[in-house]
């Protein structure tokens, strides 16, 4: 036993090591007084500030944030929508079609959906006259594949709690839709919150589909970033990371604190 | 509730499905360079065709497939034990544990990615080492080579293998492993003939929630791999925003659909079993 423990123990070692060495070096050099991010030339905020005053980085990021939100909040209602149907509606016309479209996403290759939606988008301009390439069309390419990832969530959480407290409410006379505000919503509201932070993550993060729908004048922040790291290691990107890294971990710290609050 | 069902199903059908009838349409057409949208609809069979007998799409649907591959199952031999060992680990400990495999994946993924730049590149930290210790005084430099890309697929999709493979192993009824001991069976083929065959649902789930996305990958071999590696993914991206020619970028998305189709129909199916089993 104790040699299974130990060889546990080296795997999660290495593995973690694997994981999070490259990020830890990202966020140390972040602090390096050398542009050449590969040599360690001394602690130094100068990066910080350099970070604090790009002003097109910032606009990028405050546009990102608001994608976000939006797409968020969209692909939750949807999502919790597509999870409910997934989990508790047996039968209806077509419901090998809808399982298939709301797991398609979460699998297909960012660049065919990224292709796809813009012509949609070229499309309707055509026929339609609109809408322009921008905040809007990148909201809804957002939304269409984060939708997948919150119903997915929303369905293990209602597959997990047997329905037998639903059956009651209704066997008193409650309606669905008084069942559902009253034993469900409260039941799933930790799913769904996590539904919705895994949702903002993912559009916050988008760069392929966001490139394909953006139109010429929109620039998200991780199409920022991507233009920057192509052409090198730049140190205000490791800014950028660490202090992405750190909300990150926050907001998981939230989600988790939520899910296991019962 | 005809709402509830009809509002996802409706934007699924006009933004996920519709637009697949556009890319169709438009990878029978013809590029048009002065006209916009840059296209001409027709039934010009051109595109395809170029796809199968060009040298350059071939290799790069070949190494597409065989990068992919080899990373899945590199991600599968670290991403197994890793598994394993938390599900073993004590229950007091698992969701922390579960926590630093997902940890990654909420902070972005193109930062991820470039932070594999800093630490591959030729003065990078990595050949810093080897030469400040001494092991190696003339590191050659992974960046820019397949190996970056192998390493950066890994990276990148190894909590996507970790997560089913642990649901899977956890609901694992470790009794008939004792039982199997009992038996007389050896640590190797009760691995071989108890836990491997139980855990074949999360190997097929992470598996595929590797390929599949790996198979189309543009972020990484376009930072990692550098000139020399050809992928379908960054060959769409090449056609679509260097060239702008958006017939052979749609054909192309296409093929790689239709390629993918098992695969995906394969996920579907293991996820939807895995979430009806109470």
């Amino acid at each position: 036993m104790a040699g299974r423990a130990r060889f546990a123990f080296t795997v999660l070692c290495f593995a973690y090591a694997f994981l999070y060495l490259p990020i830890a070096l990202v966020i140390v050099y972040s602090f390096n007084a050398s542009r050449l991010v590969t040599v360690w030339a001394g602690f130094s905020l100068h990066w910080w500030q350099a970070l604090l005053h790009n002003e097109a980085m910032l606009s990028a990021a405050w546009l990102s944030l608001r994608i976000a939100l939006v797409s968020a909040t969209l692909s939750a209602l949807l999502g919790l929508a597509a999870g409910y149907v997934l989990a508790r509606v047996g039968r209806f016309p077509g419901r090998t079609l809808f399982g298939s479209l709301v797991i398609a996403p979460m699998v297909m290759p960012e660049v065919v959906m990224g292709i796809s939606m813009l012509l949609l988008f070229v499309g309707s301009q055509q026929v339609l006259g609109g809408p322009d390439r921008g905040f809007l069309t990148i909201v809804v390419a957002h939304t269409t594949f984060s939708l997948s990832f919150v119903a997915i969530v929303i369905q293990a959480r209602l597959a997990d709690f047997d329905r037998s407290l639903e059956e009651a409410a209704m066997d008193l006379g409650a309606t669905p839709w008084s069942t559902f505000r009253t034993i469900t919503l409260p039941l799933i509201a930790p799913a769904i919150g996590s539904g919705w932070l895994l949702a903002f993550t993912l559009s916050l993060d988008d760069l392929i589909m966001t490139q394909f729908v953006a139109g010429a004048a929109t620039q998200t922040l991780p199409m920022r970033v991507y233009s920057s790291v192509r052409l090198g290691v730049d140190p205000q990107i490791n800014v950028l990371a660490t202090l992405i890294v750190a909300v990150a971990a926050a907001a998981l710290a939230v989600s988790a604190r939520l899910t296991r609050r019962r | 509730m005809r709402a509830v069902i009809a509002l996802p199903f409706l934007w699924l059908a006009v933004f996920f499905l519709l637009p697949f009838v556009l890319v169709l349409a438009i990878a029978f057409g013809i590029n048009a360079p002065d006209s916009a949208p840059p296209v001409e609809l027709g039934w010009n069979l051109g595109n395809f065709k170029l796809l199968f007998t060009d040298d350059l799409y071939v290799a790069a649907w070949l190494s597409s497939l065989r990068i992919a591959a080899t990373s899945m199952l590199a991600a599968l031999l670290l991403g197994y034990p890793m598994a394993y060992a938390i599900v073993r680990a004590r229950p007091e400990r698992r969701p922390i544990l579960l926590m630093l495999v997902v940890l990654p994946f909420w902070t972005s993924f193109l930062i991820r990615v470039y932070a594999w730049m800093g630490l591959l590149a030729e003065n990078g930290i990595l050949n810093q080492v080897l030469r400040w210790s001494g092991l190696d005084a003339h590191p050659g430099t992974i960046l820019g080579t397949e190996w970056a890309v192998h390493l950066g697929i890994v990276y990148g999709y190894l909590p996507f293998m970790v997560l089913p493979l642990y649901a899977t192993l956890e609901k694992l009824d470790w009794s008939l492993l004792e039982a199997a001991a009992d038996l007389g069976a050896t640590p190797i083929e009760r691995f071989l003939t108890v836990t491997l065959p139980l855990s074949r649902p999360g190997i097929v789930a992470g598996c595929l929630m590797v390929f599949i996305p790996a198979v189309g990958e543009f972020v990484i071999p376009d930072l990692l791999g550098g000139t020399g590696t050809l992928m379908i993914g960054k060959v769409l991206w090449d056609e679509f925003f260097t060239n702008a020619d958006w017939p052979i970028a749609s054909a192309v998305a296409i093929c790689l659909l239709v390629l993918l189709v098992g695969p995906i129909a394969l996920f579907q199916r293991q996820q939807a079993k895995s979430l009806e089993r109470p």
